[in-house]
């Protein structure tokens, strides 16, 4: 046997994916869903707590950043841990889908807070004075002058920040969830044949190369001109 | 100055403004008349713009009474939103929304301030326009628009709500030379059509052709006001002279 039928066999061993392949795709629709509602989650609480910290209502505000910086500064896997694990001895327990997609949509949550901050406080005061000056509210000049302009500088860093967050779902494999990198894991470990992480792999790309792609697309789109 | 006998229909006393520790007005009583120009002058820094933003509260004055077309703006009472409908201010840097049309530009507060009806407020938009002079751009962009454009526009957004009184902070000063006189121009008939004016500018004659009234201001007050040919002319104060003999020079 040659050294590339050796390696083929290893890597690309087909007695084996075929058996896998129904467990990998499973992982897939558990990878998708969890990936879907942590960005509905994550995106939708972030821009929530960016209104609500435009309000400019101190206390709440010291609040909003200290609970942003702690779920941006811990890594992802530390926290994933610390829900499965900490919650049920606080009497909740949580199963490993609900704790990676908790941990998920806070982390992403708080970056996407930042980002929506960021891009609301971009838009300069004459903006708001202008608004303001012809008897428009504060919610009205939000939601009708600043938002708009404010969203189209957000979406960039969203995307890529989305992007590398609900990746982050294979960090559920710690706690036993059985998303792809889960799925091929144990598939590895009954198999003694590492070709199931090439399967794995080749469910990443299928899953995630068209959003970077479309991503890339929506930058494009957005960089409009001021 | 000539002495009305009816309400002036802006009315500002003893309005002072302090950031932080520093004292931006001290004290400033300023009276319009109904159709009246009145142009404010002073060196940068004087609170000319701080007195403007203090008519329609985009400051809070530290102390003083405004009331504008019988509307005490200071009352927490008052609904400042409705209130700011009957003020249009028209600012140095334009401030147009970049992302809408100059059409929705007029039409945003038509529709949520004023309450009309999206064909009802396009229409209206729509004279707005004309009346500057800028029907057919209707459907640019601000960014396709030059200053002295973009700055019509912004007058269009104003009086579109027909308010009762105009604030104008240098509206030409960041316009090329070339651009201000259609800036001007605008000011001019909207004059002419009877609009309570109060406009901080340095364009000298057009305060001579167009103003009832010179005031100015230095260091946070009034120092004196008067017709145009006597205060370019024949100043009373000695900072009053040398501050036209500066800007005569440019
Ligand atoms: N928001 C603000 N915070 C602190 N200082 C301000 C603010 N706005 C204006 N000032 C200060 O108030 C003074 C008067 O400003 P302004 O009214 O803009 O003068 P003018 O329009 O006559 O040039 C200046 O010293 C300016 O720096
Ligand atoms: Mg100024």
């Amino acid at each position: 046997m040659s050294a590339w039928d050796r390696f083929l066999k290893t890597f690309f061993n087909t007695e084996v994916m075929a058996k896998y392949l129904p467990d990998i795709l499973q992982g897939m629709v558990v990878t998708i869903e969890l990936a879907l509602l942590i960005v509905v989650s994550g995106i939708g609480a972030g821009l929530v707590l960016a209104l609500i910290r435009s309000l400019a209502i101190r206390p709440v505000n010291w609040l909003i950043i200290f609970v942003v910086d702690l779920f941006r500064s811990l890594p992802p896997l530390v926290i994933i841990v610390l829900i499965y694990f900490g919650l049920p001895a606080a009497g909740i327990s949580a199963s490993a889908f609900v704790s990676t997609w908790l941990s998920l949509s806070l982390v992403l949550m708080s970056f996407a807070e930042e980002i929506f901050w960021a891009g609301i406080t971009s838009i300069s005061r004459g903006q708001w004075e202008a608004a303001r000056s012809t008897g428009l509210s504060f919610g009205q000049t939000l939601f009708n002058v600043i938002l708009p302009q404010a969203l189209r500088l957000t979406v960039a860093p969203l995307t890529n920040r989305t992007i590398a967050i609900t990746k982050g779902t294979a960090l559920g494999t710690v706690v036993a969830l059985h998303e792809i990198l889960g799925m091929a894991s144990s598939a590895v470990s009954n198999s003694y044949n590492p070709s199931p992480l090439m399967m794995a792999a080749a469910a990443y790309l299928v899953l995630f190369l068209p959003v970077v792609v479309g991503a890339r697309w929506i930058e494009a789109r957005f960089a409009w001109k001021r | 100055m000539n002495s009305t006998v009816a309400e002036p229909i802006v009315a500002a006393r003893g309005i002072h403004k302090h950031f932080g520790h520093l004292h931006v007005l001290k004290g400033v009583d300023l009276e319009v008349a109904e159709r009246e120009l009145v142009f404010v002058i002073g060196p940068s820094g004087s609170g000319k713009s701080t007195l403007l933003r203090c008519l329609n509260r985009l400051e809070e004055p530290s102390a003083g009474n405004i009331t504008v077309a019988g509307i005490d703006m200071l009352d927490p009472r008052t609904d400042i939103n409705h209130a700011r409908q009957h003020i249009g201010m028209v600012f140095q840097s334009f401030n147009l929304y970049p992302h809408m049309t100059a059409l929705g530009n007029v039409m945003l507060a038509l529709r949520k301030v004023a309450g009309k009806s999206r064909t009802e407020a396009e229409k209206l938009a729509q004279a707005a326009l004309e009346r500057v002079g800028l029907a057919d751009r209707a459907d640019h962009r601000p960014a396709e628009l030059s200053g002295g454009q973009q700055q019509r526009v912004a007058i269009a957004r104003a009086i579109a709500l027909e308010p009762r009184v105009m604030l104008f902070d240098e509206p030409t000063s960041a316009l090329d030379p070339e651009l201000v006189g259609s800036v001007l121009a605008v000011m001019r008939s909207l004059r002419e059509s009877g609009m309570t004016m109060i406009v901080v500018s340095h364009e000298m004659g057009f305060a001579r052709a167009a103003a009832d009234r010179v005031v100015f201001m230095d260091h946070g007050l009034i120092v004196e006001q008067g017709p145009p040919a006597q205060i370019f002319e024949s100043p009373a104060h000695e900072r009053t002279r040398a501050f036209i003999g500066q800007i005569r020079q440019h």
